[in-house]
């Protein structure tokens, strides 16, 4: 098993600082801020949920620190570990997914993208999913879509509000070719579903949030939260400027651009995001 | 036959076509070439069959996305009949890319929907190259949720590239309605028929591709991504060797789509592919509606959006190890 439920309530502080090289992490004792470019003492950030002290900005946040950060210490019981991709389509680059999967396994200590499982926000029952941008830019697979479907149908029998982090730069993982892409209609019954159920599903989106992510769970909650800053949107800068060959508006497809837009409800600081979750509970509890 | 533009794998078949043409429109009957032309007509055959029966990935793309495809417009009159076209999203505009409309075949009344690419320039200017925006998405659920409302099913015939990847689309959240499209169509309470008849690019053919009964057409293909995205993604930059290889690395044809259980049927097409008879590709696409019809109206009391829900629960591949 790669990756043990938190249950003994202790915790490492930065996790995802120890050890292992991420994409968008820098390492090292001092980092530099990619936002407002000041050295910043590596420690500071990491006590501070991983955001810049100078600048506020939101650094990459590892699923297991998320964890940590929204639900109360030792409170997260993980479901479904025991499920790895494949390689159905025996997908071949530079080189075989096979072998990328076994690196990336072994670079995030994960088995896919997704955690999921349930716990409690200051002492309100959850279940709760994440998509971690460290394992292939927290793009969705079968397992993904799996996971995040089982997580979705447990909530709805458990009748818990339902609460899905986003962190995926590809969207839909195209090394799984097609099966990606019905991951999303896979993901989209099963909260449809549980809409129909009367649950509530609160959706935060962080940096980034991309594709058929986002044309799909990620954009389909009663309430939709986001981190300051993050990259939320549909299709990336490069395919857009091959299309239209225009200059992108400043802003363009960040939270604010979004919010501005109509499209997501609420920015909120990581700091307030725990705070925020369970007054929203509150007020949709029956 | 008119002149089709010739595929890079098909010049032959193309020349041959041609050259049978020619002498059908001089000779009369008893003409001394009648015993050529009986010849060159069965080589021809033999021809098409050996090239379209094993069209790599990449040939099938092109076929596809050829400029003679039938494409929605001509399935509307030719596969169905009195196509009564629904205009705009309520909201912003209509999208001339996805097209929505009342049809008949015979007796049996439809909702009809799909991507349009357009022919000639000035049309797939207005069609976006069958590109759809968030409006689009916007029209087809309000057309959707009408057709639950009088209980007609839903055909959707699947054409595009992709949704529209620019400025507008973005501002007006081409994710957001494509998101709920998907859930709307997931709890649809009326058969939907999907049928890929071209391409069936990514979240943009998704957006209409929750269905009870889903076809693809022979040379249609179905992909996450374009080959052209996925070259450029994997290999820095799309050309024609690199094209090739995306293309096959994503398993993106009608028969893939069948063996990963995505598809439930592939709809044979025209020998040398639907360009070369667009008469007998409808034909068959209103067999396969009312076919599917027909078994869909059998499931009463929600057992209809069940099964959908069970379709899509089963895809995907994983390995599952007992803890």
């Amino acid at each position: 098993m790669s990756k043990q439920p938190r249950q003994d309530g202790e915790v490492e502080s930065g996790l995802s600082m120890s050890g292992r090289p991420k994409r968008g992490v820098p390492e090292g004792l001092w980092i530099q801020c990619p936002s407002c470019k000041a050295t910043i003492f590596r420690k500071d950030s990491e006590a501070k949920f991983n955001i810049c002290p100078e600048c506020q900005h939101h650094f990459y946040l590892p699923a297991a620190d998320r964890i940590r950060q929204m639900l109360d210490d030792g409170s997260f019981e993980e479901w479904d570990t025991n499920l790895s991709p494949c390689d159905p389509l025996e997908f071949f680059d530079r080189i075989a997914y096979q072998e990328r999967i076994v690196k990336e396994q072994a670079r995030t200590k994960m088995k896919d993208a997704a955690v999921v499982g349930r716990g409690y926000i200051r002492g309100r029952p959850v279940a709760i999913g994440i998509t971690d941008f460290a394992f292939m830019a927290g793009s969705m697979g079968s397992v993904v879509g799996e996971k995040l479907t089982r997580a979705i149908e447990a909530a709805t029998k458990l009748q818990l509000p339902l609460i899905i982090v986003s962190g995926s730069g590809g969207g839909a993982r195209m090394q799984e070719g097609i099966l990606s892409l019905m991951q999303m209609a896979k993901v989209s019954a099963a909260l449809g579903r549980f809409h129909q159920a009367g649950g509530l599903y609160i959706a935060i989106l962080t940096n980034p949030t991309m594709g058929g992510v986002a044309a799909s769970w990620a954009l389909q909650g009663d309430i939709t939260l986001a981190e300051p800053g993050a990259l939320i949107g549909f299709a990336g800068k490069r395919t857009i400027w091959n299309t239209v060959r225009l200059e992108l508006p400043e802003g363009f497809q960040t939270s604010e651009f979004l919010l501005s837009h109509g499209f997501i409800d609420r920015i909120v600081h990581r700091k307030d995001l725990r705070t925020e979750v369970a007054r929203l509970i509150d007020y949709c509890q029956r | 036959m008119a002149k089709t533009i010739s595929l890079p794998f098909e010049n032959d078949i193309c020349e041959m076509e041609n050259l049978l043409s020619n002498l059908e429109t001089r000779s009369g009957k008893n003409h001394p070439a009648e015993e050529e032309i009986r010849r060159i007509r069965k080589e021809l055959v033999a021809l098409k069959r050996l090239r379209y029966g094993n069209l790599s990935a990449w040939e099938t793309v092109m076929v596809s996305r050829h400029s003679d495809r039938p494409q929605f417009m001509d399935y509307s009159r030719l596969a169905f009949e009195d196509f009564t076209e629904l205009h705009g999203d309520r909201a912003f505009g209509d999208d001339r890319a996805l097209r929505c409309g009342l049809v008949r075949i015979g007796e049996t009344k439809l909702m009809l929907m799909g991507h349009q690419k357009g022919k000639t320039l000035a049309e797939r200017r207005e069609c976006m190259y069958g590109c759809a925006h968030p409006e689009g998405y916007r029209k087809a659920i309000r057309c959707m949720k009408f057709a639950e409302k009088f209980k007609l099913p839903v055909v959707c015939l699947i054409d595009t590239p992709g949704a529209f990847p620019g400025i507008g689309s973005e501002e007006r959240g081409i994710a957001q309605l494509i998101a709920d499209a998907l859930k709307e169509m997931a709890l649809l309470d009326t058969p939907i028929i999907c049928v890929v008849i071209g391409e069936g690019g990514s979240g943009g053919a998704l957006g209409i591709g929750i269905g009870d009964r889903i076809a693809m057409l022979e040379h249609s293909y179905y992909s996450v991504i374009s080959p052209e995205g996925c070259a450029g993604i994997l290999w820095k930059t799309a050309n024609e060797e690199t094209k090739p290889k995306a293309a096959e690395a994503l398993r993106l044809t009608s028969k893939h789509c069948m063996k990963l259980r995505v598809i439930d049927e592939v709809l044979p097409e025209p020998l040398g592919g639907a360009h070369r008879d667009h008469k007998e590709m409808a034909g068959t696409m209103k067999a396969f509606i009312l076919r599917s019809i027909r078994e869909l109206k059998q499931l009463r009391g929600g057992l209809l959006v069940e099964k959908r829900y069970e379709k899509f629960r089963r895809m995907g591949e994983f390995l599952e190890t007992t803890v």
